[in-house]
């Protein structure tokens, strides 16, 4: 485990903060232009998930070291309404916004590991990282 | 912030160099299409040489804005999309399929050219 800094998430514009900070964080770490545009995009779903469903939360970005790798770790936590149905919005095209309904699903096949949990009134929590290859 | 919109001729360029924020992006889809209205431009290119990052959001209002400039009879192409960025759009499931593209400005312009006859 390394440092960790976070972006909040209550206005439009820390969408634009957070995708930021992010893609410093992987360039810093080595990740190549493509992954950079990977995990900036996948980061920026999260928050404007964020900003449109809960209106407030918080984007941590963590540097995570395991003996053969080392990786970024984003954690989307917001503690708005909540998911009822977890399948129902990690299927490609789903929308309750009029969005493209890319968000979710997208951003778990930009990213390495993808990992929701979420209660109906109480909030959700993204963690998903990606690996330096 | 406001994206600036150059006209050439009967052409509107537009080169976005800036980071775009929801807010930017939508007010660029106003600006392009009353300026298509006031100069009765017949073509735009959209240059996104200089955007590193296209997410969802983007994505809709770049490929609505097409829709809508279509809908005035004005034809709109975008050029200059990264490979990073072409990648990252289609893993993310956005196939923009009914948007035209070109490699750079001279070929977006050379598209415009034939498509539109002149």
């Amino acid at each position: 485990m390394g440092s960790q800094s976070y972006v909040t998430i209550m206005k439009e514009w820390d969408i634009v903060a957070a995708r930021q900070m992010g893609r410093d964080i992987a360039k810093n770490l080595g990740f190549g232009t493509v992954d950079q545009a990977r995990i900036t995009t996948a980061i920026s779903e999260l928050a404007r998930n964020i900003h449109l469903y809960a209106g407030e939360g918080k984007v941590c970005f963590e540097i995570v070291e395991s003996l053969e790798h080392k990786g970024i770790r984003v954690l989307a936590t917001d503690n708005g309404p909540g998911i009822r149905d977890l399948s129902q919005v990690m299927e490609d095209g789903f929308t309750t916004s009029g969005g493209l309904g890319a968000g979710l699903p997208g951003v778990k096949r930009l990213m390495d590991d993808f990992d929701i949990e979420s209660e109906v009134g109480k909030g959700t929590k993204i963690t998903t990282t990606k690996w330096v290859r | 912030m406001r994206i600036p919109i150059l006209k050439l001729h009967n052409y509107l360029l537009i080169s976005i160099q800036t980071e775009l924020d929801d807010q930017t992006a939508i007010q660029f889809q106003e600006d392009l299409l009353s300026e298509i209205h006031r100069t009765e431009a017949t073509g735009v290119v959209i240059d996104l040489t200089s955007v590193d990052v296209i997410d969802s959001f983007i994505a809709k209002v770049l490929g609505d804005v097409v829709s809508m400039s279509d809908l005035m009879g004005a034809k709109v192409v975008l050029t200059g999309i990264q490979p990073a960025v072409a990648m990252t759009l289609i893993e993310l499931g956005i196939h923009l399929q009914n948007v035209p593209t070109a490699l750079d400005l001279e070929q977006g312009l050379m598209k415009l050219h034939q498509e539109l006859g002149e």
